[in-house]
């Protein structure tokens, strides 16, 4: 346990992150679209005042070249903390992202390598975010060998894993679940601390149910869970991924043979979304434990709508059909 | 806007094509690059600097390969270790009564100040005209001009050679840079050790000049298991971390933002330097097609508003694959966009390995001073193929190849040059090109039978570490290849 800890919402964790990052390696800057003044999220405020302007800056309004300078930075020995405004406006940056970033280390024979970038950027339903400050496109970037994807579900495990993937040998994506940076709060240890990247979180253990998901959806699961034990009497283990890409496939094998039982969730469309690899490996390795089908649970196959948001969303609600389905099919 | 107007529209020289020397003219513009291009027995324009910058005299200082600090012990393919059995070929034979004036490079620079006054500054301070502070590791010797004009020698017969080796099936793919190998040596000359060189795929003679032997050269393109890139590219995807040379991906333009994030990091380290001689810059190279991706523009645009000492080199050749300049741009050429993004450019023939070394020198002086970017456009043409999976006679007419190889082919007009100056015969040029052609034939007949690299590399560099699922799928193929020993 850690001594001293304060209440600190999203963005006041990744900026405690990346003020901790900033101080313990001369070499760490941090760059993108309006950082320079505290970032149009707050993650960034008092960053440059604290470290100057060559360390903290803007740069033009480029995903391309954010990512471009991003990635000759650390190649030259330096850490890069690049900051994407919105993860809808990394599709400019994918070629960077796909056939640079993720190939550097490999395609040159391990002389080269850019594992000092670290790529932010704000992902998810925030209420009011339409076709294109909501999406979440964690299965894009997942598909690419080569990069690490990592998915926080509040500020505490924010902070921890943006600073192992500052700090990792490898490019990291970190995707942060906007509608967090104000409305979750919790206790965040002062000290720097990481918390280790590949590794699933088992946030509650149970016995009937295994149900899996990550960032933002699991302040939903977590309610789905609840109402399955005390509506029902189901018992769910709930997982958080924690990071996309490498995943923990034997967190989520075991659970799945003690329970029989899986459900996935994510907000992405359900198309090759993330929930797919997840159940396709997890039947593949413990077919023979499965008690009933697997579920996902995701959002539909259309661009993220505006006025239909709380139809679309794969929430609490439809969770818990999800939950009971796979309970009722194995009586 | 005025350094950089300063810096364009300035006094011009003119090299007159055929006859490979220095012609004053004051011409005070450029006229357009494209329509030059084409023929090739108009005059080529090239913008020159003033003495606008009042550099240290280089003493011609450049890189030496047997200086390479980075050696792995644990890869016995280093750069160290193949170096060590390098291309050396045995120096011109010493002629005791002629040679001392005849390859002293002080007594030529004598000469062509004292003819050409108007360059004299230029004579004196040009890297290709000075001696090396250390003697090369290929030709056991410190003049830099003749190892220039056996490099560039080389440098042709390798692509003589390995397009041809394409053509028999003995590697599957291959790029000449014939044209252009006054781009390479002349701008490999001007750059230090510590400068990091971000390139397209078509400036394989930097690494030359840098100290890749051709024993690595054609490792990579047999991807055997002394290729430093461990085979995972196809054939010209060079790369050496020892040589400061990013390796080459195929996608293009993506190196132009990088470098900028390259001579960011590089401004910093030398904020902090005691001794400022060890500062370097980025440079990127890039062909005329390249120019028109949106890399470019993001490139070009960072670098100048977050103040990155980044040489931008353009190597107009007249040709994206099929696609002539006619069809890439409307502007006048490339050079013209530096100051669209407030950056300073200049022009130069890229034919001319002297202009091309004092462009880069003087564009590197000005970076390092100014914390700033530049972009250098160079013309030259393409004498080749785009590749060995082109055929360019389907798209141009030969007459318009012939008619460059002959007039404004570099090799060429150095050669003359030297020639002229009573360096080099044509029974020694003949020699030189016997012997490299030799270099190549050897070098690339024992990487041939070299067996490529362990099976085990293939899942390997990943990431740094191998994670747990490519450890599973490594399982998967080997317990495959043993139920099919043989089969592939």
């Amino acid at each position: 346990g850690f001594a001293n800890k304060t209440k600190m919402n999203l963005f006041t964790a990744i900026n405690s992150a990346m003020q901790t990052a900033l101080e313990t390696d001369p070499s760490t800057v941090i760059f993108g679209e309006d950082v320079g003044f505290g970032g149009v999220f707050r993650c960034s405020t008092g960053l440059r005042d604290q470290f100057g302007s060559d360390r903290v800056f803007n740069t033009p309004l480029s995903e391309t070249g954010i990512a471009g300078f991003a990635i000759g930075y650390a190649a030259q020995g330096g850490t890069s903390v690049a900051e994407i405004q919105f993860a809808d406006y990394i599709f400019p940056a994918l070629d960077q992202l796909v056939n640079e970033m993720s190939k550097f280390r490999y395609r040159s024979g391990n002389q080269w390598n850019c594992g000092g970038v670290t790529v932010r950027t704000p992902v998810g339903a925030v209420g009011h975010g339409g076709h294109y400050h909501s999406q979440s496109p964690e299965a894009y970037l997942a598909h690419t060998p080569g990069l690490v994807v990592v998915m926080p579900r509040g500020p505490r495990a924010a902070k921890g894993l943006l600073l192992s993937s500052i700090r990792s040998k490898d490019p990291v994506i970190f995707m942060e679940p906007k509608a967090l940076y104000r409305a979750s709060v919790e206790d965040v240890p002062d000290d720097d601390y990481m918390i280790p990247l590949g590794k699933a979180e088992i946030l509650r253990s149970g016995s009937d149910v295994t149900v899996v998901g990550w960032g933002g959806q699991l302040r939903i699961l977590q309610k789905a869970c609840d109402m399955a034990q005390s509506e029902h009497g189901i018992s769910c283990e709930l997982i958080d991924l924690r990071t996309i890409l490498p995943w923990d496939v034997d967190c989520v094998v075991d659970s799945t043979e003690k329970t029989g039982k899986l459900v996935v969730s994510h907000e992405a469309p359900i198309t090759c979304g993330f929930g797919a690899e997840v159940v396709a490996t997890v039947q593949e390795r413990s077919f023979l434990s499965l008690e009933a089908p697997i579920q996902r649970v995701c959002g539909y196959d259309t661009p993220f709508p505006l006025v239909f948001e709380k139809y679309y969303i794969p929430d609490e609600l439809k969770n818990l059909e999800a939950i009971k389905k796979v309970v009722d099919y194995a009586q | 806007l005025a350094l950089s107007l300063l810096l364009v529209a300035t006094i011009v020289s003119i090299i007159h094509a055929s006859r490979g020397l220095f012609v004053e003219c004051d011409v005070m513009s450029c006229h357009g690059g494209v329509s030059s291009l084409r023929n090739a027995n108009n005059s080529i324009c090239i913008a020159s600097f003033p003495n606008l910058i009042s550099a240290q005299d280089e003493d011609g200082c450049f890189r030496c390969p047997s200086n390479d600090g980075y050696v792995d012990p644990e890869r016995d393919t280093s750069a160290g270790s193949s170096r060590k059995e390098s291309t050396t070929i045995s120096p011109p034979p010493d002629d005791n009564a002629s040679s001392t004036s005849k390859h002293d490079l002080a007594s030529l620079r004598s000469l062509l100040s004292s003819k050409y006054p108007f360059h004299a500054n230029e004579v004196l301070d040009n890297v290709l005209l000075q001696s090396s502070p250390h003697d090369f590791a290929d030709t056991g010797s410190d003049n830099t001009l003749l190892r220039a004009q056996r490099q560039m020698i080389r440098l042709r017969q390798m692509d003589n050679i390995l397009q041809n080796a394409q053509r028999q099936g003995r590697i599957s793919f291959y790029m000449t840079c014939r044209g252009e190998e006054a781009i390479h040596i002349g701008s490999a000359s001007a750059l230090k050790q510590q400068d990091v060189i971000l390139a397209q795929y078509r400036e394989h003679g930097l690494l030359m000049w840098r100290g890749f032997t051709l024993e690595q050269f054609t490792n990579q393109c047999f991807s055997n298991d002394l290729d430093l890139g461990r085979g995972r590219q196809m054939p010209v995807h060079y790369g050496s971390r020892a040589l400061n040379y990013h390796t080459i991906s195929s996608p293009l333009g993506t190196q132009i933002p990088q470098a900028t994030g390259v001579g960011y990091k590089l401004k910093l380290d030398a904020a902090k330097m005691e001794d400022p001689s060890e500062a370097g810059i980025a440079i990127c190279y890039f062909g005329d097609g390249c120019a028109s991706t949106t890399d470019f523009h993001a490139g070009l645009n960072f670098a100048a508003t977050l103040k990155a000492p980044v040489v931008f080199f353009c190597r107009n050749n007249g040709y994206a694959i099929s696609t002539s300049v006619e069809d890439q741009y409307a502007g006048d050429g490339i050079v013209c966009r530096a100051p669209g993004y407030g950056m300073a450019g200049l022009r130069v023939d890229g034919n001319d390995a002297f202009a091309v070394s004092a462009a880069v020198r003087k564009a590197r002086e000005y970076c390092l001073t100014n914390n700033a970017p530049i972009l250098i456009e160079a013309i030259t043409y393409r004498q080749g193929h785009h590749s060995t999976s082109d055929d360019s006679s389907r798209y141009r007419c030969p007459k318009e190849v012939h008619d460059h190889s002959t007039s404004t082919d570099p090799v060429k007009r150095l050669n003359k040059f030297l020639h002229r100056h009573g360096w080099v015969s044509s029974d020694d040029t003949a020699k030189i090109r016997d012997e490299e052609r030799m270099a190549v034939l050897n070098a690339m007949e024992a990487a041939e039978r070299r067996p490529p690299p362990k099976l085990d590399t293939l899942f390997a560099d990943v990431y740094e570490e191998m994670p747990l699922h490519l450890r599973r799928q490594e399982q998967q193929l080997q317990q495959h290849l043993a139920k099919y020993p043989g089969r592939y």
